[in-house]
């Protein structure tokens, strides 16, 4: 097998799932690993940037985080598009966050390109005590669906390195189908030659 | 819904999307609503069975024309100056990082009976078939005076007040002939009357620099810029920088009916049985119907074919504009084609698009010239639609209408309805003066 150690790739990873399962909470876990007992509905960020260096490659995820357009079902087309993977997050201490989650996951399928990676992530996994959907109905409706699945905590950083780790090797595998637009940028110093350079 | 906002936005169509964005951000409290289950309005992009829905009804597309979902055909098509304001106003508010972009290949002008590539600098236009030799070098003193023209330093001025030498007055000085002041003043200052030879050349000499500064972005082609997946990307960005700034969204809501006190100011909208109560309403015009008048109708054919459109040398995206005067019309027409290179399109498919303001009732007819230019199309759709303009005082009534989308082929006319409606709703005015020397554009 061919190996490239410096093989690098961006990839749009998107959350889906309901308001209160934990979306934000695990980005910043890991993108700054940090944790807010009361993370505020996502206002004035929802987009992230994060570099995973993986033996098989560098992956650079833009992370699109929902900003609050899932809560009237008004999320946008472009929310998808061009998305290489998928985290769908529900709260296993909410049966109905779950239901939900199940609906998510065929909106993916419906909206989303064939080729996307997507993941059942079920958070909120250090509430032991509340739980009210069992590790093993999440598994088995990952199975049923072919997609991954892990219990995360964004509390208590379980799984939650390994989650983006496990989406990263994933998209290091697949065979990359690359967009080949430009992005309008207004840092300066980015030039090389002209203004503008297209790929 | 039963919360007070500072402001309601009606419509998710470009214009109201950009504002939603602006007014989130400035912290105001903001509800955005749409009556259809999709983004964008009048300019939203349609796959191929929505496409069909609205102009063909029951009936399927046919197989052989590929998969609904890789269509993104634009029911508002314009392209974007990579100069220009609407770049600003993405730059401005970040927008930029949840679209990619691409150039347009090429920019054409329909001249005596033939297309043309537009010349655009004094090198291009020596090179230029439009012009005979002696006109060439006359058209060549013309734009290196634009191109080192300054507005605040008055040596680049060669001893004129462009605030009060008309434009018709400063061609003369230069002796260009009539088909050449058709193409600079229709296809390079994208003028789309001719009420500009009479008026001060401040405004043209200006124009042309847009375009020039625009295409010196690019490895030549075109001046413009278009997102991939097509314009329909532009108010969904916009729409989830209003989100994230906390802008609250509901589409799919019937009726949205606004509602006044007394003295016809408005005090919030309706739908479904609940009344979301604000302090201002923003709209487009369909729904105040009551609030707008019509203006204009804007004829246009919508074609899909499997080649590019022929004598643009094989660009994949294309404008061509057809001054009035080269139609004996009295507006011009604009020829606009994108394609899977631009993912709007399966491989192998392009979307072209022929529109100008309506002057009959018979729009097969009456763009006869541009959808000639087009050669054999596998399908072809033709629509008049209507043009409004507010005539309420926002002051009164505390609702801000914008103007419906005109025929022109970019976004500068759009932008500026917005810009002014923002200063209208705030007071305040958008410094746009972002520093594009400093932007670039990166490789994704």
């Amino acid at each position: 097998m061919a190996r490239n150690a410096n093989k690098s790739l961006q990839a749009k990873l998107v959350l889906l799932g309901d308001m209160g399962a934990g979306k934000t909470s695990l980005v910043l876990r890991f993108v700054k690993g940090q944790f807010s007992e009361y993370q505020e509905s996502t206002i004035g960020a929802a987009f992230f940037t994060q570099v995973l260096s993986l033996n098989e490659a560098t992956v650079k995820f833009d992370i699109w985080d929902t900003a609050g357009q899932e809560r009237y079902h008004s999320l946008a087309p472009m929310y998808y598009r061009g998305a290489a993977a998928a985290i769908v997050v529900y709260d296993i201490t909410s049966m109905d966050s779950f239901v939900r989650a199940k609906k998510w996951v065929r909106e993916v399928q419906r909206q989303a390109n064939s080729s996307l990676t997507m993941l059942l992530v079920a958070n909120k996994a250090d509430l032991e005590d509340e739980r009210k959907v069992s590790n093993e109905e999440g598994e088995e409706y990952a199975k049923e669906n072919g997609l991954s699945f892990l219990e995360t905590s964004a509390k208590t950083a379980q799984n939650v390195n390994e989650l983006f780790y496990e989406i990263g090797k994933r998209l290091a595998k697949a065979k990359s189908s690359h967009e080949t637009g430009m992005r309008l940028h207004s840092r300066a110093g980015q030039d090389r030659g002209g203004l503008f350079c297209c790929a | 819904m039963d919360e007070e906002y500072d402001v309601i936005v009606l419509g998710t169509g470009l214009k109201e999307c950009i504002l939603s964005g602006l007014l989130s951000v400035d912290g105001l409290k903001v509800l955005h609503m749409d009556r259809n289950d999709y983004y964008g309005g009048e300019s939203t992009s349609l796959n191929l069975n929505q496409l069909w829905k609205r102009f063909r009804g029951d009936d399927k597309p046919p197989a052989q024309l590929g998969a609904s979902r890789d269509y993104n055909i634009d029911m508002n098509p314009k392209f974007i100056m990579a100069n220009g304001n609407l770049v600003r106003v993405l730059i401005h508010t970040d927008v930029t990082k949840y679209l990619s972009f691409k150039a347009v290949d090429g920019s054409f002008v329909f001249n005596k009976g033939k297309v043309h590539k537009v010349p655009s600098n004094d090198m291009e236009a020596l090179k230029s078939p439009l012009m005979g030799l002696f006109e060439k070098r006359r058209a060549r003193k013309f734009f290196i005076f634009v191109q080192n023209y300054i507005e605040n330093d008055p040596k680049t001025h060669e001893g004129m007040d462009l605030t009060r030498v008309t434009t018709k007055e400063l061609i003369a000085k230069y002796g260009l002939d009539y088909n050449t002041i058709d193409f600079i003043g229709h296809a390079l200052a994208l003028h789309r009357e001719d009420n500009y030879l009479s008026e001060p050349a401040l405004d043209t000499v200006k124009r042309m620099k847009l375009y020039a500064e625009s295409l010196a972005r690019f490895q030549g082609g075109s001046p413009y810029i278009y997102p991939l997946y097509g314009l329909g990307e532009l108010p969904q960005a916009f729409a989830r920088l209003s989100a994230v700034y906390g802008g609250t969204y509901m589409l799919n809501k019937p009726e949205c009916k606004v509602e006044f006190d007394e003295g016809g100011k408005v005090v919030g909208v309706t739908s479904e049985g609940e009344t979301a109560k604000c302090k201002k309403v923003v709209c487009d015009p369909s729904y105040l119907p009551g609030k707008v008048r019509k203006v204009g109708r804007v004829a246009r054919a919508i074609a899909i074919m499997s080649h590019p459109i022929p004598s643009t040398d094989d660009s994949h995206s294309v404008q061509i504009i057809l001054p009035q005067k080269q139609l004996n019309r009295n507006s011009d027409m604009y020829l606009f084609c994108c394609s899977y290179t631009h993912n709007v399109a399966p491989k192998g498919k392009f979307i072209a698009f022929v529109s100008t303001e309506a002057e009959t009732d018979q729009p097969a007819i009456e763009l006869k010239p541009g959808i000639d230019l087009l050669g054999p199309v596998d399908e072809i759709f033709f629509d008049i639609y209507d043009r409004y303009e507010p005539v309420n005082e926002p002051s009164l009534d505390n609702c801000f209408i914008s103007t419906s989308y005109d025929a022109t082929t970019h976004f500068e006319s759009t932008v500026d309805d917005v810009l002014n409606m923002y200063t209208l709703i705030t007071g305040k005015v958008i410094d746009l003066s972002v520093d594009l020397s400093a932007a670039s554009a990166a490789e994704e």
